[in-house]
């Protein structure tokens, strides 16, 4: 970075223009969050008038008393756990292992393997024999089907293969000697050495559990068994549609649009929280994403 | 005389050639001795492999088989192998229908909205962190325009929706106050690609940032220096040094997302369109949705799904020989 007594005045003033540029991409960034915050805060009758601007009008909980007391709300929010924990694991224990036989040098049809996988990255068969396959299987409107059928993806496994193969022999040799085999080194020496790479593999998995939709939407029929994503965007759609539904709730105080924002609220929350603490890993797995094979 | 000369020469040649078998046969049997021996010292290696090759043969490529029903007359209780076949019969139904048409004309004329938007937001804005100089607001920034990217698109549309509601919807709340009639923002076709774009730009352009930020800060720091002694500011060291720095990784990765042409995220145009604004926003994702997984003509979907895969194979491919090309090095 240069020394800011360097600049000229003409530069402070661009460095100027430059964050206060900035600052309102930011603030744009910021303000929809804000607004449906404030949205689910607000009374049904403010929000359909379209009178909610920054701050909650008519500060209420009633979108929140309504949904906290549906139950599949509630499910949902569990299943979408148990399907990033369990996916999250699932994943690691196919994906850890396969790229430290990759890295081996002396794995036979090396190159054949690699292609095996990297292919699927640039032809897949697309969604209806995906989707006829999963039903062959006897995967519809399983809960294990969706935790198996995404399990493994050819980036991941590539982008630890890559790391795997950065790390010097000499680390691996010590191990040897004390009589190590495969499994131990592994889990001794590789996991240990790349926790940055794996912290950043099991970032983008949980991401993409957390929000996975578009395949639980067609896989699974079940209210028992859908992730929260699905089930907002069912609350979504039907609150629009459901003229019962807007009778009942002026009377009640929330509307479609404040029940809607409370469920994007209860949504986001955990991501907010987890989010400071993982953002150093995306940053380097970004860039290791760029590693070349 | 002949006989023996050539019984005499004929002897050893037939011992060597004996010899020449059993040696071959050592060989050969070494050979599988030492396969056998491979697999038993490195057995674990293989083992650690095994369960991801099965898991690629059983849910990916065995849909690569099931893709044969794009030239079959499909039928559920048949099954794949058993449906009979008909040629490239519904690839003439799709290029007939004017809906799958379209579909792919929305899926070019999107992704090039996006590309011609989307591709130079995140440049800029790096470009832009890079000259701001307090370090707890840079950082500030980031992390807010970083986290869209984390959010899942029934969120993001969820947001959309309420925001773009003609009576709620805080858009139309400020038309309202600049004295205009409320806009039916969602269900006008006029009005899809600018709201989808503008959500691409809004959720993508920050964490977009991240790879051309990395390039920036690998530039030499003397290119900076020197040009400060020839009294360069900021702005002429931005387009003389920086950009040109960064060429080669702006380079790629618009070759990648030339190559994900036929990549429209399918899946936030499934929660913002409706049957009002198909004409404007159906992809062919989309319509495979809706032909196969809705109405059930997996194999006509399918069919489009095959023409799909090509064409984004093609680009791929294409797309890395030619970043091989720029970088000499190719992007997997």
């Amino acid at each position: 970075m240069m020394n800011w007594n360097l600049y000229s005045r003409g530069d402070k003033f661009f460095a100027m223009v430059v964050s206060v540029l900035i600052g309102m991409f930011t603030v744009a960034t910021l303000y929809p969050f804000i607004y449906i915050a404030a949205v689910s805060f607000s009374s049904g009758f403010a929000a359909q008038a379209g009178k909610v601007v920054l701050t909650p009008i008519d500060a209420t909980l009633e979108a929140y008393g309504y949904i906290i007391t549906d139950p599949k709300f509630w499910i949902s929010y569990r299943n979408t756990f148990i399907y990033t924990i369990g996916g999250t694991i699932m994943s690691l224990i196919f994906i850890v292992p396969c790229a430290y036989a990759l890295s081996r040098p002396q794995l036979k049809g090396r190159r054949f393997f690699n292609l095996f996988i990297a292919f699927t990255m640039w032809f897949n068969a697309g969604l209806i024999p995906f989707f006829l396959n999963m039903r062959d299987l006897g995967l519809l409107d399983s809960m294990f089907g969706i935790i198996l059928g995404f399990a493994v993806n050819a980036f991941n496994i590539i982008l630890l293969r890559n790391f795997f193969e950065s790390i010097p022999q000499s680390f691996e040799e010590a191990a040897r000697m004390d009589g190590a085999n495969d499994f131990q080194v592994l889990w001794k020496v590789f996991i240990p050495l790349s926790k940055p790479a794996i912290a950043t593999i099991t970032l983008f998995l949980i991401v993409a559990r957390w929000n996975g939709f578009f395949w639980a939407m067609v896989l699974l029929q079940s209210e028992d068994k859908i992730p929260l994503q699905v089930f907002l965007r069912h609350t979504i759609s039907n609150l629009s549609d459901d003229d019962e539904f807007a009778i009942v709730q002026t009377a009640a105080g929330f509307s479609a649009e404040t029940v809607t924002a409370a469920i994007i609220v209860c949504s986001i929350i955990p991501v907010l929280i987890v989010y400071p603490f993982v953002q150093k890993y995306f940053e380097k797995g970004i860039l290791l994403g760029g590693v070349k094979e | 005389m002949v006989d023996e000369n050539t019984n005499a020469g004929g002897q050893p040649l037939e011992e060597a050639l004996i010899k020449a078998r059993e040696a071959q046969r050592r060989v050969t049997d070494g050979r599988w001795v030492r396969l056998f021996d491979h697999f038993k010292r490195e057995w674990q290696i293989y083992a650690m492999l095994l369960p991801t090759i099965i898991w690629f043969v059983v849910f990916l490529y065995k849909p690569m088989y099931g893709l044969q029903i794009a030239f079959k007359d499909y039928s559920i209780f048949r099954g794949v192998a058993d449906s009979p076949w008909i040629g490239w019969e519904h690839f003439q139904t799709l290029f007939a229908n004017d809906q799958f048409i379209r579909a792919v004309r929305n899926t070019i004329t999107i992704s090039f909205y996006n590309l011609l938007f989307g591709f130079p937001a995140p440049i800029i804005l790096a470009l832009m962190f890079n000259e701001v100089m307090h370090a707890t607001y840079k950082r500030t920034a980031q992390t807010i325009v970083y986290l869209p990217h984390f959010i899942s698109s029934v969120i993001i549309a969820g947001i959309v929706i309420t925001a773009f509601s003609p009576t709620a919807g805080i858009i139309n709340t400020f038309i309202g106050w600049l004295g205009f009639d409320p806009v039916y923002f969602l269900t006008q076709p006029q009005w899809f690609r600018p709201i989808f774009v503008g959500t691409g730009i809004w959720q993508e352009a920050g964490f977009g940032s991240i790879v051309f930020l990395a390039a920036i800060a690998g530039v030499n720091p003397s290119l900076y220096e020197s040009a400060v002694v020839d009294g360069a500011n900021r702005w002429q060291m931005m387009w003389k040094i920086t950009i040109p720095s960064i060429l080669p990784t702006i380079l790629i990765m618009l070759i990648i997302r030339i190559g994900n042409v036929m990549e429209v995220s399918f899946e936030l145009v499934i929660l913002l369109y409706q049957p009002s604004t198909y004409e404007t926003a159906d992809v062919v994702n989309t319509w495979i949705y809706r032909q196969g997984l809705q109405s059930g003509q997996y194999d006509l979907a399918a069919a489009a799904g095959l023409f799909n895969a090509v064409v984004a194979f093609v680009l791929v491919m294409t797309a890395n020989t030619l970043s091989r090309r720029f970088s000499r090095t190719s992007l997997w």
